[in-house]
């Protein structure tokens, strides 16, 4: 966390100068295969990234809000379908289980001269990503609407359902909050923010054995709750793209999405009243803890093993191209929170700085992580359409993940 | 027929079934019988922007060895069949010795992965089939008495849900009845009730997707019974006309015994495709409320990590149970009639 913090103050003074070494723009030849989300901020980096492997090679790049459900079968296969993949602290896991990206410390030393240190991702010594942003949900508020009905921005969930009954009783909106809650990959991670919100732990200390079904878990649960009840009543079906949607629209006056968001919300499309009214705030705590409700995430990418060097290569020196570009990061300051050296970081990079500060804890990188994630994907839906209780639910994510990461040999 | 003739005949497609129908099934039934190998895990250090920290991760070069020793994993023999996520038989038997009712039984074995699958598998395949032969027909029946110029136009129209893919048909509507689409914002309007969203109780998802079920797979059982009606001898037809029989009576005593052994084939392909239900939960967005069988295979395939090939071969196995349970009953029929008219 202290790391961030000093590489954002440090981005302020730093001059950014590209120190010797090749230089990993202009790839003249081999093929460039990337898997990638789906969101505005990854669309201004994959642009850096063509524009940096300019005419020489075969570039694509494909953008799919699926890509961790693509990730395993993709990168399996040989040679790999993709020759990269953009990956987070939650995908790589994943990815290293099957040993299906490589470490890259040759090619960070031929090329690398410009990266910063905590753009590394080291693991057991060895460089298997290069991270270019940080990222994390937090809130977002409509100013003129607290300000009409006299709301103070919340700071705690409990004020946030506060606020949101109160502008539903004003009659401005129905259902003035929003999350992504959609049934898999999204209300997975509303229930691991809100659990680690309330301080728990997802394992017994050292091992794959699960224990989320507990005082802290029910706690998580219930406060899910009474937020999808001041939301859209179709909130199973929304994910992050379609609740920045709703708030575009001005159904929402509060909702808690990824500080990326800001690329498209805060861009020149759409109703510029909205825009203008947008503004963000800390994430916040819940239930009386200490911690902000939310995960600290880093954006980077991953090369993969079952592709030829040569591509291997190629791919790399486009990427890095784009994750050592001052020039677009200071050009989208707002985009996301750049990790690049030289970025001088935009107003809205406040809330992520706020959440590292405060000691959000960065999302597990644990092997495991994923299976419990997709048990609570599925299993929590019951509880919040009201058809079960909080501990049969919590019992049943568990049983869900013991008998997956049997089969796959965690237990 | 010679059996020398009919063996060359069938032999092509026969190899064909058996590359690429047999052999994967077998494949998939020796998978299931397998689950991963071991994970070994070690403690290594990872630093990352939000700093350095000791945590676990696996052992790749240990694991890969274990993998390379047994490629298809630990022998599980019928294990993953009845684990939780599969046939739950302790859960089972757990529950029916801790619950004091049957609804509470009930309850406990439909909130089981497999089964609550199972339960919205089985009211789609009977939820679906019944209306698509009642409508097929009836649409087959009004199309047959049109005006030869208007009647290429109309099939055309009228096949179009089968023409347009199961994914794309399911996401068109899914917008339609968005709570600010037109047929979402047209039913809230009906019932005068601003907060009525078919998306979010699980009867309404259910209600949509058998519709959307109906929807799109009445062009198929039309295109069967329009064949068929192609056929109907003209002379009985006639004599009945002439007898003053009026035109229900024909349809009831002289196509729909025509038809008959049409409408078996049609209920058994039906009955089949709709126990393999997957794109519209997919395009509906309703994994949450509705999962099929083919939607567990996919989840294992298609979640965020390695994919559970012992547990989807496990429920493929099932599905083809299941399936086969489901056509008995039909099959023996056809058997039967097959039997009778000889």
């Amino acid at each position: 966390m202290k790391k961030l913090l000093i590489a954002l103050l440090f981005s302020f003074v730093s001059t950014g100068a590209y120190a010797d070494g090749h230089s990993p723009c202009g790839v003249t030849d081999g093929t460039i295969k990337i898997l990638a989300n789906e969101f505005t901020t990854y669309r201004i980096f994959m642009d850096e990234v063509k524009s940096c492997a300019g005419d020489g090679a075969d570039f694509s790049v494909t953008h799919s809000v699926d890509h961790n459900k693509l990730q395993v079968a993709a990168l399996s296969a040989n040679p790999a379908e993709f020759s990269a993949k953009l990956v987070t602290n939650g995908s790589i896991t994943t990815l290293m289980n099957d040993n299906l990206i490589r470490p890259l410390d040759d090619l960070v030393a031929k090329y690398g001269s410009a990266l910063q240190d905590n753009q590394k991702i080291v693991i057991d010594g060895k460089i298997y990503a290069i991270a270019f942003m940080a990222n994390a949900q937090h809130l977002w508020y409509r100013e003129s609407i607290l300000n009409d009905l006299g709301i103070a921005v919340p700071s705690t969930y409990e004020e946030v359902i506060a606020a949101a009954e109160k502008i539903k009783a004003s009659g401005k909106m129905a259902n003035p909050y929003a999350g992504a809650f959609k049934s898999g990959w999204n209300l997975g991670q509303e229930f691991v923010n809100m659990y680690l919100g309330h301080g728990g732990d997802f394992f017994k200390a050292g091992t794959a054995e699960v224990s989320v079904n507990n005082d802290k878990g029910v706690a998580a649960l219930n406060m899910l709750k009474r937020l999808t009840e001041v939301s859209n009543p179709d909130f199973l079906t929304q994910d992050t793209n379609a609740v920045k949607e709703e708030w575009e629209s001005g159904n929402v006056a509060l909702m808690h999405v990824w500080n990326s968001g800001a690329a498209s919300l805060l861009d020149d499309e759409g109703d510029q009243m909205i825009k203008a009214d947008t503004r963000l705030a800390n994430s916040p705590t819940v239930g009386g803890g200490s911690k902000p409700a939310t995960t600290l995430w880093w954006d980077g990418f991953g090369i993969a093993t079952n592709t030829s060097d040569a591509n291997a290569e190629a791919s790399f020196r486009a990427l890095l191209g784009a994750a050592t570009s001052t020039e677009m990061a200071n050009a989208n300051p707002n985009a996301t929170i750049w990790l690049i050296d030289g970025y001088t970081p935009g107003d809205t990079a406040g809330p992520v700085v706020d959440a590292a500060n405060r000691g959000a804890t960065p999302y597990p990188s644990l092997p495991y992580m994923a299976l419990l994630h997709g048990a609570l994907s599925t299993e929590l839906v019951e509880f919040l359409q009201g058809n079960e209780s909080a501990e049969k639910a919590l019992a049943d994510v568990e049983a869900a993940y013991v008998a997956k990461a049997t089969e796959q040999g965690f237990l | 027929m010679p059996h020398r003739t009919f063996f060359w005949f069938f032999f092509p497609s026969g190899l064909a079934m058996l590359l690429f129908i047999g052999l994967p099934i077998i494949s998939s039934f020796f998978q299931s019988l397998h689950i991963e190998p071991e994970q070994i895990l070690m403690e290594v250090e990872k630093c990352d922007p939000f700093g350095c920290k000791t945590e676990t991760k696996v052992d790749i070069e240990a694991t890969s060895k274990l993998q390379e020793e047994q490629p298809l994993g630990r022998f599980n023999g019928l294990g993953t069949y009845g684990d939780r996520n599969h046939l739950a038989f302790d859960e089972i038997k757990e529950a029916w010795s801790n619950s004091s009712s049957m609804a509470e039984f009930t309850d406990i074995l439909l909130n089981l992965p497999f089964y609550k699958a199972l339960l919205f598998t089985l009211t789609f395949c009977f939820a679906v089939t019944p209306p698509v032969v009642v409508l097929g027909f009836i649409v087959a029946l009004s199309i047959n008495t049109i005006t030869k110029s208007l009647k290429g136009p109309t099939i055309f129209g009228v096949i179009l849900p089968m023409i347009v893919t199961p994914l794309i048909g399911s996401l068109v509507l899914f917008w339609m009845i968005d709570a600010k689409g037109i047929l979402g914002a047209t039913i809230q309007y009906l019932f005068d009730d601003p907060n009525l969203s078919l998306k979010s109780s699980s009867q309404l998802t259910w209600i949509t997707l058998i519709i959307y079920g109906i929807w799109h797979n009445t062009p198929f059982a039309f295109v069967v019974f329009y064949a068929a009606l192609q056929t109907v001898p003209q002379d009985p037809i006639e004599a009945a006309i002439i007898d003053g029989a009026t035109r229900y009576e024909r349809v009831r005593h002289i196509v729909i015994p025509h038809l008959y052994p049409v409408a078996t084939f049609i209920i058994l392909i039906c009955l089949m495709d709709n126990f393999r239900v997957l794109e519209p939960i997919i395009g509906f967005a309703a994994e949450g409320v509705a999962q099929s069988l083919s939607w567990m295979i996919y989840n294992d395939l298609r979640s965020e990590n390695k994919m559970l090939f012992g547990s989807a071969g496990a429920t493929s196995m099932l599905t083809i149970i299941g399936v086969a349970f489901l056509l008995t009953p039909v099959l023996i029929r056809t058997w039967r009639e097959f039997r009778t008219e000889r």
